[in-house]
Formats: C-alpha cells, structure tokens, sequence
C-alpha cells in the first residue's frame, strides 16, 4: 500500500483527482457546448452519483440492505425549497447544508429498524421511509406552499447575489458539491469512521466485541447516508429537474440508485460515478441505436423494455462473477495491463541484453 | 516456567459465579464458580459439549446466562454486553474465526483499536490534525504487533484470503490491538499443525509475559494446555469437575475418568 502524502490521499489518488479536476473544469466546458449534454446527462450523473454513495454508505460499506434512498433525497428537495421560501436569509449553500441534515434526521429514525433486522427483511422496513416521506408530503399542502397544481417551479439558485441560471453554471454548483462530498466520504471511508463501518459489515459480533457500538455505528451509516441523499435530492430537484414533485422521487428511484450502487461496486466510492454513469448513459446509447441503426423502425416501448432486460440480466451476471462490481473490473484491467507491461518491457531487457 | 516472571500472579481479575446457562430445556452451563487471576494463563479444558465456548460467551456478554453473576476487578457487572466487557478491557477471540474478511490484515487489527479512537465521524471527514495523529499512533501499534506476530508480508492481504492458521494469528493480533488486561482465546489452536502450533504457544506465553497480559484460553490439544497454563478449570456436562495446576487436574480421578470414559 502506498503511503498518502496528502489528507488520505496517496500520490495516485492525487493525480487522478487532477486528471478529473481538469477534465470537468476546464476540457468539458471547452468542448461540449450543446446544452442537452448538461441538462439530460451531465447534472443528472453528479446528483445521482452524489446519491449513489449515500447508498454505498449504508449499503455498500454497512453492509445494511436499505432501500429507499429516493425517499430521503424527496425529504432533501422539499426541505430545500421550504427553506429558500421562509428563510431566505440562510443562502443557497446554507439551505442545502440544513436539507441535508433534515434529511439525515429522516435517515436516523428509518435507520433504527436496522438495530433489530437485517437483510432482505431491513430491505422491507427501509421501504416505509419511501412511502412515509412522499405521503407526508402529498398529504401536508403546508410543504408544498399549498400549490394546488401539484408540480411547484423550484427557485433560481443564487449564490451570494449572483444567479446560476444557465446548464454550465447548475453544472458547476452540481460538480463543486459533488466534489467537496466525495472527498469527505473518502476520508471517512479510509479513516476510522470507515473501517467501524466495515467491521459491523463483515462480522457484527466481532466489531462489537472490540468495542464498537452497533447502534452508534449503523444510526451513523444511517444519517450519513441519508445526509448524502438529502443534499443530491435538492440538486437534482433545483438543478435538473426545476420542479418539485414528490412522483419524480418514486421507488423506481430508489432502485435505479440500488443498481447503480450495485453495478459500480459495494463497497467503493468511484463505483457511484461509474455505476451512475453507465445506467444513465445506457438508455441513451439504446435509444441512439434504434434511432440511428434501426431508423425508429422498433417501437420506443420495446427499447424501454429491452433496457429492463438487459439490466435485470447485467445485476445477475455481476452478482455471480462480480460481485464487487464494474469498479473491481476495472481495477482488474488496470492489473492486467500493468502486469501485461511490465512482462513485455522484462522481456524486451532480457532480449537486449542478450545481442 | 523457571525463570522470574516479570508480572507476578496476582489478585482475581475475573470472576465467574453460579452461573447457569440453557437454551430452551437443554442445560449448556449448570452452577459454575471459577476465577481467573491477575497475569495468569488460565486454560478451560473438556470434552466436546462441556459448555467451554459457551462459558466464553457468557462472560463477554453474548449469550445472557439465566443465573450467576461475573465481576471484573472485584465489581459485578450488571448487565453485560460485549460492548461494556471491551470498555473494561476484556478482549476475545473466536472458536469459528470471526475476522472481517473484505478487510486487509492490518485494517483488522487497527478496529481492534477502536477504544483508543476518540475522534468522531466529522472530524475524520475533515481530517483534522488530532485525526492524523491519533491515527498515526493507532497505525504505529497496529505495525508493532504486526512484527510482533512475524505477518508484515501478507499485513494488506485481505484476510479472507489467508489460510486458516494465519487468520487465527491475525484474530489473536486484533485482541492485542485493544490493549486489554484480559484476552480470552477461544480454541487459539483448532485445526493448525504441530509447528504452528509452537509458534502460537510462544506468542500467548510472550503476550503474557512481555505485557503481562491475563489469558484465558480453551483448548483441547492436552499437552499444550499442560505445558503452558498456569492453571486449569475442567469442565463435564457443564459443570466444574476440576480446578487447579495441570499437575493437580491430571491426577484428579474425576477429569481422568471424563477423558477416558469410565464403567458405570
């Protein structure tokens, strides 16, 4: 293992997160200038990846089979509109930070089951926060503004007196969150914070025997995660969508967050990213293909359909050959290529020395 | 052992009173007293089904028995937990290894000292420079020990990976990790081979000696148990049949005759 140099970050860590850096401030800026790439893809992966490693939180690094992540980010929207509304003083940031933690209360109530059950049963009673926090919400018109219409215009976004109206400047607050909250979930995830987290994950009994508390530790997970949420819900309701509904912030949320949690890789963080970004893209790519190759000869319907197939059958394929997802594959790439390198450059020494 | 030890045998650590255990009608555990004193390697010995494991449990706070008390340090635990038993600095191992097994050999042992981590979630996130050093010194313990038990090659394997008698090595490493007065060891040496073995016995008599560190262990290889305790409790159809130094339990006719069967 290589030494961090920085915060916990190692030397690779920092080069990576450089390459990133300039890729999605500067090249991607440059050279995408068609708004559909910010508004349909760009905005949407950050705030579903941001989501993505709530659950991976709870889930990937708990191991606490939860579901109903979108219920938390719907708790993280409405809270964010709610506070722009009344409390105008708070700021845009501000706001964001309290809707988080509204939304981590939220996590720490539904979380508690987890103390008594576990696995597929946790997976049921996580379900209630789902359809709790939508149905509070449908039912309470005081979170709504008592808007008779059912969908509310969410508020322009502005930050210290200047408007981020247009797609590259919502892009911009998206990835500037995105990134401070990734970074923090890496060093809790390297930290202490998360190998507590890891050891109730592995082996309960053993954690508590060396003294970390269940209860503490998964209420944590818990509220962390739904923190997380929270705080996506909002971008993704102010950024993406612009509109407040609670029906965008349905179960078929929470499980496309469980795909992409589970695809990407329990357990890893760049896994969100890469998990979200391909069950984002995937549909995409299916729609260019019967559009482009098929010329719209196959019915939309039966596209939508087939993407369901082929996710379905994807999840099952990983959760038997790879189960640590397509970040453990592309780690195992990288591998092979290092070793396919060195193995090369070795042999052509060898031969050099030879003549 | 012919030389001086550097921590003397002292006063009751732990004590271990009437306690009875049963799940449903069947009796595991029925009005059994020892204790265990300061600094000494106790063993728990008996046949399969004694109630050996289930001794260990109630102690650390994982099976509640329905009767009986223990104490710490001359204090009676009310209501013990796995938890509390660590806070006082008792610390175990298990019979059917209980490691986290996605994690690398030296992340396991640094949750082992979890109780040394003052430092709250927000503070980790933020990495704060009280959480670089509190963590550089739970790292530099963890590397000690590492050396101590000779595993540095395969410290970031994850040790789900390792075969079966290095994990007992890494279980015994992440109890040390805790730095706790007391280490039950459940079964240190099930399943390894004559030199591992060794290896483990000078380990546990190294920890007891160099850290003064009270052991408690169960064990079934009879030589061993002989050799290296300074005292032995017998346990048959969960009741004590014997108590006392190895020479004193192997001449006892009652743990003689639950070892070698006996004609009724």
């Amino acid at each position: 293992m290589m030494k961090p140099v920085f915060m916990t970050y190692t030397k690779k860590d920092l080069i990576n997160l450089a390459v990133c850096m300039v890729l999605s401030v500067l090249v991607i800026p440059s050279f995408i200038t068609t708004e559909y790439w910010y508004t349909s893809i760009l905005i949407p992966w950050l705030c579903l990846a941001l989501a993505t490693i709530g659950q991976q939180i709870v889930m990937g690094y708990t191991g606490q089979l939860a579901l109903g992540a979108a219920g938390f980010m719907a708790a993280g929207a409405f809270a964010m509109f709610n506070l722009i509304l009344r409390v105008p003083d708070l700021g845009f940031v501000g706001s964001l930070i309290v809707s988080g933690l509204i939304a981590a209360a939220f996590g720490i109530l539904f979380g508690l089951p987890s103390l008594k059950v576990r696995g597929i049963y946790l997976m049921v009673a996580t379900l209630a926060s789902q359809f709790f926090i939508i149905w509070m919400i449908d039912k309470f018109g005081w979170f709504k503004n008592y808007d008779s219409s059912g969908i509310i215009t969410a508020q322009d976004i502005v930050i210290l007196g200047k408007p981020f109206t247009t797609p590259l400047a919502m892009y911009f607050v998206c990835l500037a969150v995105t990134t401070v909250l990734t970074l923090l979930a890496m060093n809790m995830a390297r930290g202490s914070t998360g190998r507590n987290w890891m050891a109730v994950r592995d082996m309960d009994i053993a954690a508590e025997s060396m003294g970390v508390s269940l209860l503490r530790t998964k209420v944590q997970a818990f509220a962390i995660s739904a923190f997380y949420c929270g705080v996506a819900g909002a971008l993704f309701a102010f950024c993406y969508l612009k509109s407040l509904e609670p029906v965008a912030f349905d179960i078929k949320l929470s499980f496309k967050i469980l795909f992409m949690c589970i695809l990407g890789g329990l357990g890893t963080i760049n896994g969100a990213f890469i998990g979200a970004a391909f069950i984002l893209l995937f549909p995409v790519l299916l729609n260019a293909i019967g559009n482009n190759v098929f010329h719209g000869a196959i019915d939309a319907t039966i596209i939508s359909s087939i993407e369901q197939v082929i996710f379905g059958g994807l999840m099952i394929i990983f959760m038997i050959y790879e189960p640590l997802g397509m970040a453990k594959l592309w780690e195992n790439i990288k591998q092979k290529w290092k070793t396919k390198i060195q193995s090369s450059t070795s042999l052509k020494s060898s031969l050099g020395k030879k003549t | 052992m012919a030389q001086e030890r550097k921590f003397k045998i002292g006063k009751p650590i732990l004590e271990v009173k009437n306690i009875s255990l049963s799940f449903g009608g069947v009796k595991a555990i029925t009005d059994t007293s020892f204790d265990v004193l300061e600094h000494e390697v106790r063993a728990i010995i008996g046949p399969n089904g004694a109630g050996k494991s289930s001794m260990l449990n109630c102690i650390n706070g994982i099976y509640k028995p329905q009767q009986g008390t223990v104490s710490f340090r001359g204090q009676q635990i009310p209501n013990i937990t796995p938890n509390i038993m660590a806070q006082m600095g008792l610390s175990r191992t298990f019979q059917n290894l209980a490691l986290f097994k996605r994690m690398s050999v030296l992340d396991n042992i640094l949750v082992g000292r979890k109780l040394h981590t003052k430092t709250n979630f927000l503070e980790v996130a933020l990495q704060l420079p009280k959480v670089k050093k509190e963590e550089k010194v739970n790292r530099d313990r963890s590397e000690e020990i590492v050396s101590f038990l000779e595993i540095e090659d395969i410290k970031d394997t994850p040790v789900g990976k390792l075969p079966y008698g290095l994990q007992k090595k890494v279980e015994l490493g992440r109890a040390l990790a805790t730095d706790s007065s007391i280490i039950l060891l459940d079964e240190p040496m099930a399943g390894m081979n004559v030199e591992e073995k060794r290896d483990m016995c000078r380990f546990i008599l190294k920890v007891n000696d160099e850290l003064g560190t009270t052991m408690v262990l169960i064990e079934h290889d009879m030589g061993v148990v002989m050799d290296i305790s300074d005292r032995v409790v017998v346990l048959d159809y969960g009741k004590v049949i014997g108590d006392g130094t190895p020479d004193e339990v192997r001449s006892n006719q009652k743990v003689i005759d639950a070892y070698l069967g006996v004609e009724h």
